[in-house]
């Protein structure tokens, strides 16, 4: 009976040959393989967060690995666990990625206390993107809320590298407290770029706070523009989001021009494990990037 | 589709020496006194009933193992190596009803035509010679004509129907084509074929069970708020069992567990169940579904809209397991039923 059934073996599948793309349909057999980077820099931003710096240990990991605003990675720290991080940093740079991590459960506590040097696993990237291309062109606003700045900092980047392809920009950031505000260190840098608009608000001020303080709806009070030529990207907690959301419609942009990230705990980033579903909607397939108007549209997303 | 039909004391010479063979083996009997059976190894035919009504637990394990490591680190120094390892050995799985063949083609379809295809599940379902049967008659509260899992077209390698005393015989694949030239067969005739729709008529006409499944995905849209969640969420114990025993439920969580001398770490898959309380849990403890009922009705939602919404059917293959199983005597025909009757109100 040996010769009725060859055992059947994916290594020895012929499209393993061709070099992997991440975007694309994967090679079978390196779905579970994560690329070895090394942690170069970890920067404090708060004390919850904490930001890292990570380029890829084998260079021709690097020249395949090529990500868009708006997609995540899984990151590996064998021995604790694999979590869904959201890029931070410019596609462009292409030397190192930067994920901002905020201590919250198990892997995250254990990743907080690594030093400078430390190995840790990629495998990625994945989801939807924010179209930044279709984008171009027209007003953009850039809004984020708590931790959405980490998710938010990648458009942010695209849109100050290309500000030419766009009109008007504005940034939107709020946060409850003024020590919770990540980041603090580039908004001069972005407040000194001429015509882009930064504003930060703060719900639960302290002594030393003299901007704005209030919900970050507040913020969209004084801005005006013509709504039909104006997209928006919008990250934050799904309570967040709901209202700026409503607002923007308000002021009449179409809610397919309104992109949401969402989150969830991931196990598999591909596919497969069903645990990031909203109502039967993968996250990490067809997100987590999501225009509203789809948002409205999930059962228990918000 | 090729067919032939195959004495049934010569089918018994089909045997594969050097293959794992697995096959519905009786484990013992309920308080009713029925039968209880399980898809188990094998050694001798004489130890598997082909007549049997159903399994308690569906095959699933044999494609989707319960548990299973999917790649090992070991740390040396400052670093760690990352080691993958698909292999799986030849098997047999003989006695397969409709609806567990169904749900292996449900499965296909999450596991091999996707953007990501999984090569665990590949390899093993590769390396598996399926044979499946058809029923003799309906099993207890089975509804598998209602969800379209009664026949089966592909996913099998073999599939048989009892016609007397001969086994009409469906042929699947190439392997299975050459392995039917080593025992004696014979070309089907008109009267064949007459015997054969008359065994599927009468099983067909035996299903007591119905539920109308074809509306769901509107209707599960339209009572999202319903009560009659509510209702049989209390009910539910949370425990998941309805998912170890279902054919499709394909749903994992993945964790890592290092070894006593920290030089090794195991990242092991476990097959989860979205009635579990932490299925939705992110970290910092949120939980997107914290109550049962919640959790129960999304169970639904998966089955019977999203996977119809992706694929053209209902995950759902009637088999009924989930609604034998359960503790709490929640029955998948008596939640959609009453979905139903609430639409009517």
């Amino acid at each position: 009976m040996k010769n009725i059934m060859h055992p059947y073996d994916v290594r020895h599948e012929t499209d393993m040959v061709e070099p992997l793309d991440f975007n694309r349909r994967s090679r079978l057999k390196e779905v579970d393989r994560c690329f070895k980077a090394e942690i170069t820099n970890v920067i404090r931003l708060t004390d919850m967060e904490k930001l890292f710096q990570i380029r890829m240990v084998n260079d021709k990991d690097w020249e395949r690995f090529v990500f868009l605003p708006g997609q995540f990675v899984m990151l590996e720290l064998p021995g604790y666990g694999e979590i869904p991080i959201s890029f931070s940093s410019s596609p462009s740079i292409r030397s190192t990625i930067e994920l901002c991590i905020r201590k919250a459960g198990k892997v995250t506590q254990a990743l907080h206390k690594a030093k400078r040097g430390a190995i840790v696993g990629l495998r990625g990237p994945f989801g939807t993107y924010f179209p930044m291309e279709r984008m171009k062109g027209n007003n953009i606003l850039l809004i984020a809320g708590g931790l959405g700045l980490a998710p938010l900092r990648a458009p942010i980047s695209f849109v100050i590298e290309n500000r030419a392809d766009f009109e008007e920009v504005h940034i939107l950031y709020g946060a409850k407290e003024p020590s919770q505000l990540l980041f603090d260190y580039q908004y001069e840098e972005w407040h000194r770029i001429d015509d882009i608009n930064l504003e930060v608000i703060v719900e639960q001020p302290d002594k030393s706070w003299i901007g704005p303080v209030g919900l970050i709806t507040k913020l969209l009070d004084d801005i005006k523009m013509p709504a039909d030529k104006t997209y928006a990207i919008v990250c934050g907690p799904p309570i967040m989001f709901k209202f700026v959301c409503k607002r923007l419609s308000e002021m009449g942009i179409p809610m397919q021009r309104m992109f949401v990230s969402l989150e969830r705990r991931m196990h598999c980033g591909i596919g497969n494990c069903c645990r990031c579903n909203i109502g039967s909607t993968y996250t990490c397939l067809d997100g987590p990037v999501f225009d509203f108007w789809t948002v409205m549209n999930l059962k228990e997303a918000i | 589709m090729l067919f032939k039909t195959i004495k049934k004391q010569d089918f018994f010479d089909f045997y594969f020496p050097d293959f794992q063979c697995i096959g519905p083996k009786k484990v013992g009997t309920n308080n009713n006194g029925k039968p209880i059976y399980q898809f188990l190894p094998f050694s001798s035919f004489d130890e598997i009933d082909l007549d049997y009504e159903t399994t308690e637990y569906s095959a699933k394990t044999y494609f989707l193992p319960y548990k299973e490591t999917l790649s090992s680190f070991s740390f040396e120094d400052n670093d760690w190596t990352q080691e993958i390892n698909y292999s799986s050995n030849p098997r047999l799985i003989i006695g397969l009803h409709p609806c567990d063949i169904n749900g292996l083609v449900k499965l296909d379809k999450v596991f091999e035509k996707t953007l990501f295809p999984n090569p665990y599940y590949i390899t093993r379902r590769q390396n598996t010679f399926v044979v499946g049967i058809d029923c003799k008659q309906p099993c207890d509260r089975g509804f598998c004509s209602s969800v379209g899992s009664n026949t089966v077209t592909h996913g099998f390698d073999l599939f048989l129907t009892d016609i007397g005393d001969r086994y009409f015989v469906k042929i699947g694949s190439d392997r299975a084509f050459n392995a039917l030239q080593k025992i004696k067969t014979r070309d089907i005739t008109k009267n064949d074929n007459e015997l054969y729709l008359q065994a599927r008529n009468k099983f067909d006409d035996g299903v007591e069970k119905t539920v109308r499944v074809e509306n769901l995905p509107n209707l599960l849209d339209i009572e999202f708020e319903s009560d009659v969640w509510g209702k049989w969420g209390d009910k539910c114990l949370s425990c998941g069992t309805c998912a170890m025993v279902c054919p499709t439920c394909y749903c994992y969580g993945v964790t890592e567990h290092i070894s006593m001398d920290f030089n090794k770490s195991d990242k092991i898959k476990q097959l989860y169940s979205c009635n579990l309380n932490d299925f939705a849990q992110v970290a910092g403890g949120h939980n997107f579904r914290p109550e049962p009922a919640t959790r129960l009705k999304y169970r639904y939602y998966h089955q019977h809209r999203g996977f119809v919404e992706s694929f053209g059917q209902p995950l759902c293959v009637g088999c009924n397991r989930c609604g034998r199983a359960c503790l709490a005597g929640i029955n998948p025909t008596d939640v959609i039923s009453d979905l139903q009757r609430e639409q009517k109100r």
